[in-house]
């Protein structure tokens, strides 16, 4: 038991990353709003940007930035000192992206409120099957 | 310059895309021009690389000048050069087919419909001739969101299924990317090339396995293997047919090739099929998606729908093939992913083609489209013959190298899927044909004064293109698996196998 519990605190940013992500996909799957799919989707990105923030983090580490860097090379600069600043230009990109996405599934959800005049998604079934059934 | 024609490829379409939608302020008429100069720019490039590849070996080309472990690098083989000279294909010949579909179904916005098309075209480019797993990741997006915006534009239920297309492949997309972090925390590296010389080097411990499986469902949702193929019939259904012609033949074959890229040359072989001993998992799911896309499509109404669930289908025999391990299986799956999107590409032209005159794809309606539009059902009969896997056309030979990396891996049960999923699509087609040829014409069922006669030339010409080109490349099959296919498969399985 206390092994688990140190497993737990020890990697509490992975829990916390699955925590989010439980959450995000509970939101897309569980609801039927499309706005709130949306901001689960939305979760679910966020959990994977904080997910390589986490990894990039260092004991006693400081920001990567070398003051009177040039030339400094050699003289006893400890890659250990600073934080790992690739998974941050990274994420930079990734939410990028994300913002993107959602720019993307507001478009299309708005869109969708044009034609059923619902963001409800059993509204949208129940409108469609009455159609089909029309047509037939 | 010459060596910097790699860049050529991504760059061209991706300004021309902003160029397109400035150039719809000024004349509508020259984003049609401007789009069909990119692809043409981008199709020679991609023909000129291929060729320096055969000629020089592998090309590493580095964006910007920057060596490879930091900078982005492109690595290009025969394999991912085939490949991008099949996306520049299927893009140009859809981009002139779809021409006056796509000034029907965009009429007052050009500009957006050639400004997607041509990201989307980046897009898949971009992925496919990548050297780098996080750039992939970004350049998957483009052309995802690209995707879902031009799935999105169509009349009714468009919105609908191209939102539930995005909620999934967004999710795929992530997984992806969870993955690769987990393979970023144990190597360090995000180039293809460098991860591939370090895993081997390093303890092999859970991370890798659980960055290996989370790679692979993440490209399993985007690539819709059968339980995880929901979002396809809708989103391909109910889209414009230009975009829909466009993303059914690409989409699904370039995640396979992710798949092929992600597990033969960053996990590598010894990994993926030794270690983790999950190959004969993937063939049996394989068998259940060929089965399962089979029966669907048996089940539907309408001809684009079908299609459709021929594709879910078309996926499992790529996945089971590949996952088979031997060469032959790989040599087939390789060789169906350019088969199998050309053959797509006939088929929906051809579908598309049809609706462009008679209005719907119901089946009910296709009475006698043989007398009416006899040249486009010709090329429609080509591409069935094709998926269904006769002889002279290219779908033959492919499913040939599939069979026999089945028997050769004593694998039965996805030999015995294969051929009853061929069976079946012999069913399909000729319940197609049979309501198109043999029963009569019924004007009453076009009351709308409409007539309905053969496609207009600049529609037909690419689409006979296509099915001559299917049957071109069933003679050439022996050729392409000599020069293209094989050394791309040694490249990746000198060791093992």
């Amino acid at each position: 038991m206390e092994e688990l519990a140190a497993v737990f605190v020890a990697r509490y940013n992975y829990w916390g990353v699955i925590i989010l992500m439980g959450i995000g996909l509970y939101a897309m799957i569980a609801k039927t709003n499309m706005v709130k799919k949306i901001i689960g989707m939305n979760i679910f990105q966020t959990a994977i940007i904080l997910f390589y923030i986490s990894t990039a983090a260092k004991y006693g580490a400081s920001i990567p930035i070398i003051a009177h860097g040039h030339g400094a090379q050699g003289h006893g600069i400890r890659a250990a000192d600073y934080m790992n600043p690739l998974p941050h230009v990274l994420m930079l990109t990734a939410i990028v992206v994300s913002v993107a996405t959602l720019g993307v599934a507001l478009a299309l959800a708005v869109r969708v409120y044009w034609n059923y005049d619902s963001l409800e998604e059993d509204e949208i079934l129940n409108q469609i099957k009455a159609g089909q059934l029309n047509r037939k | 310059m010459t060596s910097q024609i790699p860049a050529l490829i991504i760059v061209v379409p991706l300004l021309v895309s902003l160029v397109v939608s400035l150039a719809a302020w000024i004349r509508q008429s020259l984003c049609y021009a401007a789009a069909l100069c990119a692809m043409l720019v981008a199709w020679i490039s991609a023909i000129l690389v291929m060729g320096r590849v055969i000629n020089q070996g592998v090309i590493t080309y580095r964006m910007a000048g920057w060596a490879p472990p930091w900078g982005i690098s492109w690595h290009i083989d025969h394999f991912n050069a085939i490949i991008l000279i099949l996306i520049a294909t299927v893009a140009l010949i859809n981009l002139i087919a779809t021409r006056s579909t796509a000034a029907r179904e965009f009429e007052d916005r050009p500009g957006v419909f050639y400004a997607l098309y041509l990201l989307f075209v980046t897009g898949l480019m971009g992925i496919v001739i990548t050297g780098d797993i996080f750039n992939l990741y970004v350049l998957l997006e483009i052309a995802s969101l690209s995707g879902y915006a031009l799935l999105g534009m169509g009349s009714g239920r468009a919105a609908v299924s191209s939102l539930s297309y995005l909620f999934i492949g967004t999710i795929g997309a992530s997984l992806y990317l969870f993955g690769a972090g987990y393979l970023y925390i144990a190597t360090g590296s995000l180039n293809m090339a460098d991860i591939a010389a370090i895993l081997p080097t390093i303890e092999q411990t859970g991370v890798i396995q659980v960055s290996f499986i989370l790679c692979l469902i993440g490209l399993f949702m985007k690539m819709a293997f059968f339980p995880l193929h929901t979002w396809l019939p809708n989103a391909y259904t109910h889209a414009p047919n230009s975009s829909a012609s466009l993303i059914a033949p690409l989409t699904t074959k370039v995640m396979i090739y992710v798949m092929i890229r992600i597990v033969l040359f960053v996990y590598q072989p010894e990994f993926a099929f030794a270690e983790m001993d999950i190959d004969r998992v993937i063939v049996w799911l394989a068998v259940i998606a060929i089965l399962a896309g089979s029966m669907l499509a048996w089940k539907q109404e309408r001809l684009k729908r079908m299609l459709a669930y021929i594709i879910v289908a078309e996926v499992g025999y790529m996945v089971g093939g590949f996952w088979l391990g031997n060469t032959a299986g790989m040599t087939g799956a390789v060789l169906h992913i350019l088969n199998d999107a050309m053959m797509t590409l006939c088929l929906f032209l051809a579908a598309g083609a049809v609706i462009s005159r008679v209005q719907t794809d119901a089946f009910g309606a296709l009475q006698g489209v043989f007398t009416k539009m006899p040249f486009s059902m010709i090329a429609f009969v080509a591409g069935a013959l094709s998926i269904i896997g006769v002889p002279p056309t290219c779908g033959f030979f492919s499913k040939w190298y599939l069979i026999s990396g089945g028997m050769e891996a004593g694998h039965y049960a996805f030999v015995a899927a294969l051929i009853i999923s061929s069976l079946v699509n012999v069913l399909l087609f000729f319940r197609v044909i049979e309501i198109g040829y043999f029963e009569p014409f019924d004007s009453h069922h076009h009351k709308n004064g409409q007539t309905v006669r053969e496609a207009p030339l600049d529609m037909l010409v690419p689409l006979l293109v296509t099915a001559g080109l299917l049957i071109v490349m069933g003679f050439y099959a022996n050729t392409l698996v000599t020069w293209i296919v094989k050394p791309a498969i040694s490249a990746a399985t000198m060791g093992g196998l």
